[in-house]
């Protein structure tokens, strides 16, 4: 196989492509199709929860049109990170739309199922045998925050999704995966380098992002070569040029010169970016060195409580003024009011003042200004929804007729946009787990099951 | 690092100062992780690229300030290819989307950093 030709359908299986564009894709006669389906970013509450980003709607629509192109084409296709986070709560919800899927439309095929969720008693031995190590400012990992988890993933990489392709698979669906492992198993299966598998990989996985205009939400074809790798968006009106596509190893990425996965680090230092024509752009020099010792990223969160909020505005300029005051002196009658039956670490009570320091929690280079109309968020978290309901109410209330001195507006501080005005917001969570683990197979916690869908 | 003092612009074609987020065409942060945030500016063109990173004005001396973090953990990287810089910070507060977190994916970070004055 001199030439493979590799389609990723888009950056986020469910946030919707252009049909056209994913038949124009088809048109280019790839051998495998990819699509990635998660992401930490929208934070810990999926891996908590179970829940998606994206609903059911989304991801039928998106996986109908794409399931039915690799079947009809006879190709395999691979999805990772499946339903937002990768556990297994995620992985069954797309499975379960996949067989909707494929009864309607008479698909039948051979399936791999590749779980990511990882037994609590295996990352404690590795806790217990020094083999795991924070990333950033987190502590190191410890038994006890292992037992505190609600679910811990480890982002899958190139093993398990070869070992599905070998054994014949014609759809993959993974839990947590490395964006980049859709995208390179069937190249390292097939003998191409791993530098250029891996920075094709790295750019399709975000779909037709590289391109111009932006288009994480497109498809884009990859074409690994011997010496090099070419790309080409497949709507129509995107193009590419060299500077579009090295720009893309800055997104998202701490470092765009290297980045690293579970098989090693990939160097871009001497990759080159070369116009073929409007709509493509060839790379070559990008260069794979192994990784002495195999890790794999974990990925797990804990139960923080549940969470109340509400929104209002305000406009009363000796209200603004004042802001600091109110909110100690609603915090004060909140404790005052809840004595007795919380003790003060039993909830969290937060305002964010949007207009004044909303986003970045202090003030900025024109100091401690405020716009003329300012919102609050109250967010109230307990130990269950009633209790965050409670303390956010008094919260609520004590801040729309809170006193201070020279108050004019005595009838009320807040401008509530909705009745109700409070909002329950569910269970939340943290990440806390965030590390890497040593081991000598990076495959091994990653069973594939085999079935047959229809 | 491009930090040359012989490029700086000569006295005839001295600029006008300008502030960072006027003279950038991609101007963005976001997550880089639960843990990072990462600041992109990218530049129209290697001159303006040269002109920021030939400046003093972007250290991690003036990030951290900036930013209220320590110099050590405020990571710069001049990207010629393309005439881009990266700003890579850990966040301070909790990890992204936990208790206290204020912006869950990173994207309205870079506000401290668009006022700095390039020459």
């Amino acid at each position: 196989m001199d030439e493979l030709r590799v389609l990723s359908v888009c950056g986020n299986l469910g946030y919707g492509f252009p049909e056209e564009s994913l038949l124009n894709g088809i048109a280019h006669d790839p051998h495998i199709m990819g699509a990635d389906n998660g992401s930490t970013d929208p934070g810990p509450y999926y891996l908590g929860s179970g829940d998606q980003l994206t609903k059911r709607e989304q991801i039928k629509r998106d996986l109908g049109y794409s399931l039915a192109a690799a079947r009809k084409r006879g190709i395999p296709y691979i999805i990772g990170s499946a339903g937002t986070a990768g556990g297994d709560p995620h992985v069954d919800s797309v499975l379960d739309v996949m067989h909707e899927l494929a009864k309607r439309d008479g698909h039948r095929f051979k399936l791999a199922v590749i779980r990511s969720e990882l037994d609590k008693e295996f990352v404690k031995q590795a806790v217990r045998e020094g083999r795991t190590r924070a990333l950033g400012k987190l502590p190191e990992l410890t038994e006890e925050a292992v037992d505190e988890s609600v679910r811990i993933v480890g982002q899958m990489g190139l093993d398990p999704f070869v070992r599905a392709l070998e054994g014949g698979a014609d759809v993959i669906l993974a839990g947590r995966s490395c964006d980049t492992a859709i995208y390179t198993s069937y190249a390292a299966m097939k003998g191409f380098d791993l530098g250029l598998a891996f920075h094709m990989a790295k750019i399709i996985e975000c779909g037709a992002q590289c391109a111009l205009p932006i288009g994480a939400n497109d498809c884009i074809l990859g074409t690994l070569r011997k010496d090099h790798f070419e790309l080409k968006p497949m709507n129509k009106k995107m193009r590419l040029t060299p500077n579009s596509v090295a720009a893309h190893m800055m997104y998202e990425q701490p470092d765009p010169y290297l980045f690293y996965e579970p098989e090693g680090m990939v160097d871009l230092k001497a990759s080159e970016f070369h116009q073929v024509d409007e709509h493509r752009v060839q790379v070559r020099g990008s260069r794979f060195v192994s990784a002495p010792k195999p890790t794999l990223k974990l990925e797990g969160v804990r139960h923080r409580g549940y969470r109340t909020i509400t929104v209002a505005g305000m406009t009363d300029p000796r209200l603004l003024e004042n802001l600091d005051k109110v909110e100690s002196s609603v915090k004060a009658t909140v404790a005052q009011m809840v004595k007795g039956s919380l003790a003060p670490d039993e909830y969290e009570l937060r305002f964010i003042f949007y207009g004044r320091d909303g986003v970045m929690g202090r003030a900025g280079p024109a100091g401690g200004r405020t716009a003329h109309e300012v919102g609050v968020v109250m967010e109230a978290i307990a130990k269950d929804q009633s209790t965050a309901d409670v303390v956010l109410s008094l919260a609520r209330s004590g801040f729309l007729h809170c006193g201070f001195e020279g108050r004019k507006a005595t009838a009320g501080n807040l401008a509530f946009p909705f009745s109700p005005s409070d909002f329950q917001g569910g269970p939340v969570y943290e990440f806390h787990i965030y590390h890497l683990m040593e081991l000598e197979d990076a495959g091994a916690p990653f069973d594939v099951e085999f079935t047959k869908v229809g | 690092m491009p930090h040359s003092m012989s490029s700086l612009p000569r006295s005839g074609e001295m600029k006008q100062m300008e502030r960072l987020y006027d003279i950038a065409e991609v101007f963005r942060s976001k997550n880089a992780g639960p843990l990072l945030i990462t600041i992109d500016l990218l530049f129209p063109d290697e001159t303006t690229f040269r002109r920021v990173s030939d400046s003093e004005a972007l250290s991690p001396g003036i990030v951290a300030d900036l930013y209220g973090i320590q110099p050590k953990d405020v990571k710069i990287l001049y990207f010629d290819r393309a005439n881009a810089i990266k700003v890579t910070i850990p966040r301070t507060g909790p990890t992204s989307g936990a208790p206290g977190d204020r912006d869950v994916y990173g994207a309205q970070q870079h506000g401290p950093l668009l006022g700095l004055m390039i020459p």
